[in-house]
């Protein structure tokens, strides 16, 4: 095997980078202006549902793609959790070859079109480019990653029409996939921390079967993450692409209730990957939170995205409200206040206990809510709901904060200011303070570590307790990105085909 | 795509469905529940399971048409398919020999959930005495079915049309006051619950309910079926749906039961 130094320094030395290199100064690529995403206006999108952000167009691309400069080092790959071949891919766009710069992104990531729309790359990749150092904007790879991997879509979907589903299917069984193993592995979630674990397992030549508690596949993709976020359409295409490489999928199962763990094991399934995500959504234990019209964004954006509440043929009640406070400041919280004014709310605002400068949230879900008139009341801790006489939300009280010593998190403190107590008027509260992992299973398979959070205990190799089951993502991790929960199940499916084949 | 094999009407608007689901019926047990939905843009409701049968591979469900969702579920005929069904959900009820007679309670729809408890403490070797209530005699259902796994059984309608004229209560008072009751179960309407509760935090006999909230994805993630029980706040889909009765905040609940009701 080779070390990650020289795998990039293989890459790098090619002679076709070399020349990329040499075709154009430094200074010159340096002085690009960083490509700006097109995205469609603030007061048309608050009316639709399309995605906001409409992708670089091939010359954006390119010239972006033109501006990295294949650093002998490159230090976005550390800030990577799964350590995308950055310049590999990039440079594959500059030089037009779209199809292999997607195929250097399959080589780690299992949903590129996902990352490159939802990873926070300012924290990641992109925190850690050179251009940094020149006090420039860093190169766009998270646009570029999309840009790649909807090409590669694209094609496919061409490809796809040119042929019948049955010569595809061939020809992915041959082509794409190792030879069988004849060796049954169970995945419970489609979330991303399954989906990048059955995409790698099956790669590997392992028959996959994932299972769903929901009627759809996709997990958080799906109930979670809006359409104008990430379009469904993306994530279905993934999961054909994971079809085609012989994933089976299992929707209305609950591992753990409908099938047990021994269940499983007298269907044959040899090795077992817990991806089942986070469950139960906090709250914040103040009065009033039961009120009718306070409800959490998991429920929120349930019923609108997955069972469609509020568009024609759903029988699921939509949540309506004419002024909507959002309680939280993550990216959960950005899209649940997105979707409000998109459901039609007059008014729709983000309550943050901290200031803006310390959201979770990525900071363009923060920009594109801006743009869209969402109103940020930061430095402000809702302490109390009141309610009409038949119990439905009227108002929030606040209790103001201001900035006290930096915590464990290195984030000042916010500190109550004494007094300082204001009612807002509202008609919907969405609680958007984060998730505690789903007991489901931990509840229900006998010896399983479980830690006092509820999360799945495992060691390095992601394997808990029970040697023939892994876990990753959010029911180990607790809550944490798209992206990390992907590494996880890579991660535990290169450990877990090691202690199948008797590796260990 | 769940195949329906039976149905028996129990009144004008409650409808009994024998389900193929062979899986759920292996693996449930007294007093868990199912998601089911009914075409594309169907809704995800709980119902709780009544029976179930092994070898055929079947579950039955008791369902009120109530809303835009339940009548589509009651209008479905044999040979036609529910689109989705997921389960079984929930905790199981703890079923075992108690020291004194097991007080079951049922009202309305909520017969069929206490059905397979009623079994299960008769199997286990206890002395059932069932409690059935409801507003007239066409809304007592499986009576015949309570019948067989009880040693007594008491029938109450609002308008006398069956059994004693009377509320719910009055047959639960008249059980305490005979004979050594050491837990009481009970389902049905909130209010009724409530009811009951309160009574027999009187004669301080432990009692049990099984509560039915709004739910979208029943798997402990949406947090919809929240309720206050002692205090905390507990979720009816992973934590319950069964609960001690005494501790349970009726109100609160009633009130979260009406949160979408403008809209139907």
């Amino acid at each position: 095997m080779n070390t990650m130094k020289e795998t990039i320094d293989e890459g790098r030395n090619a002679s076709w980078r070399e020349a990329l290199r040499a075709a154009m100064p430094a200074k010159e690529r340096t002085a690009i202006p960083r490509a700006e995403m097109p995205m469609l206006p603030a007061d048309y999108r608050i009316h639709s549902n399309a995605e906001v952000n409409q992708g670089l167009s091939a010359e954006q691309a390119v010239l972006e793609a033109t501006r990295c400069l294949d650093c002998p080092n490159p230090t976005c790959m550390e800030g990577c959790p799964v350590s995308i071949h950055i310049p590999d891919f990039i440079k594959e766009i500059q030089r037009g070859r779209n199809d292999l710069a997607a195929r250097v992104l399959r080589t780690t990531s299992a949903l590129p079109a996902v990352c490159g729309r939802v990873c926070p790359q300012e924290k990641q990749c992109e925190s850690r480019c050179i251009y940094h150092k020149m006090g420039k904007a860093p190169v766009a790879i998270g646009y570029l990653e999309r840009f790649a991997a909807d090409a590669e879509l694209a094609e496919r979907r061409m490809h796809a029409s040119e042929e019948t589903a049955s010569d595809a299917r061939a020809e992915g069984a041959t082509a794409n996939a190792a030879p069988r193993k004849g060796i049954k592995v169970a995945v419970a979630g489609s979330g991303p921390a399954g989906l990048s674990f059955a995409g790698s397992m099956a790669q590997m030549g392992y028959d996959v079967e994932v299972f769903e508690a929901l009627h759809e596949v996709g997990g958080v993709l799906k109930y979670g993450i809006p359409e104008f976020r990430l379009p469904n359409s993306i994530v279905d295409a993934e999961l054909d692409a994971l079809r085609l490489a012989g994933v089976h999928f299992h929707t209305d199962t609950v591992i753990g209730k409908t099938l047990s763990y021994d269940d499983l094991r007298n269907a044959g399934f040899q090795g077992i990957f817990v991806a089942s995500g986070a469950g139960l959504p906090r709250f914040m234990g103040i009065p009033g939170e039961n009120y009718c019209g306070v409800l959490s964004s998991n429920e929120y954006l349930t019923r609108i995205n997955l069972m469609g509440a509020g568009q024609p043929g759903s029988d699921t009640p939509a949540p309506l409200g004419r002024t909507v406070a959002v309680i939280g400041g993550g990216n959960t919280a950005m899209d649940s206040v997105r979707t409000a004014l998109r459901m039609g709310a007059e008014k729709a605002m983000i309550i943050y206990r901290r200031s803006e400068a310390e959201m979770p949230a990525r900071v363009e879900e923060i920009e594109h809510a801006k743009q869209e008139g969402v109103e940020f009341v930061t430095m402000a801790n809702p302490v109390e709901y009141l309610a009409d006489e038949r119990g439905r939300v009227r108002a929030v009280r606040v209790q103001r904060m201001k900035a006290g010593e930096p915590d464990a998190s290195g984030r000042p403190r916010p500190v109550p200011i004494e007094g300082a107590i204001d009612e807002i008027a509202i008609d919907l509260a969405i609680v958007s303070v984060g998730v505690s992992p789903n007991p489901l299973i931990p509840d229900n398979f006998d010896g399983l570590d479980v830690s006092s959070r509820g999360t799945i205990m495992v060691n390095d190799d992601m394997q808990s307790s029970i040697p023939m089951i892994f876990a990753g993502g959010d029911i180990v991790r607790g809550g944490a990105t798209v992206i990390l929960a992907m590494g996880d199940g890579r991660h535990a499916a290169a450990a877990m085909d090691r202690y199948l084949s008797g590796n260990e | 795509m769940n195949r329906i094999v039976a149905k028996e009407h129990f009144s004008e608007n409650v409808v009994q469905l024998v389900v193929e689901a062979p899986e759920v019926a292996k693996a449930r047990r007294p007093g868990h529940f199912v998601i089911v939905r009914c075409g594309e843009g169907g809704e995800r409701i709980p119902l709780t399971i009544s029976e179930a049968d092994v070898k055929k591979g079947t579950i039955s469900l008791v369902i009120q048409a109530v809303g835009v969702s339940t009548r589509k579920i009651c209008a479905l005929e044999p040979e036609e398919f529910l689109t989705a069904l997921v389960g079984p959900l929930g905790k199981p009820t703890a079923i075992g020999r108690r020291d004194g007679t097991v007080l079951c309670c049922g009202g309305g729809v909520g017969i069929a959930p206490l059905l397979p408890i009623v079994q299960g403490m008769k199997e286990a070797g206890n002395r059932v005495v069932t409690v059935l209530a409801a507003r007239t005699k066409d809304l007592i259902i499986l009576e015949d079915q309570i019948r067989r796994w009880s040693d007594d059984v008491i029938v109450m309608t609002d308008d006398g049309s069956s059994g004693r004229k009377g509320l719910v209560t009055a047959g639960v008072e008249e059980v305490l006051n005979r004979e050594d009751v050491a837990e009481v179960v009970a389902i049905g309407p909130a209010v009724m619950m409530k009811f009951v509760a309160l009574l027999t935090k009187q004669y301080n006999v432990p009692t049990i309910c099984s509560l039915n909230t709004i739910m979208v994805d029943g798997t402990g993630m949406c947090g919809a079926c929240r309720v206050n029980v002692g205090g905390k706040m507990r979720f009816v889909c992973v934590d319950g749906p069964k609960f001690d009765a005494h501790q349970v905040d009726f109100d609160e609940m009633i009130m979260r039961m009406k949160a979408y009701d403008p809209q139907k």
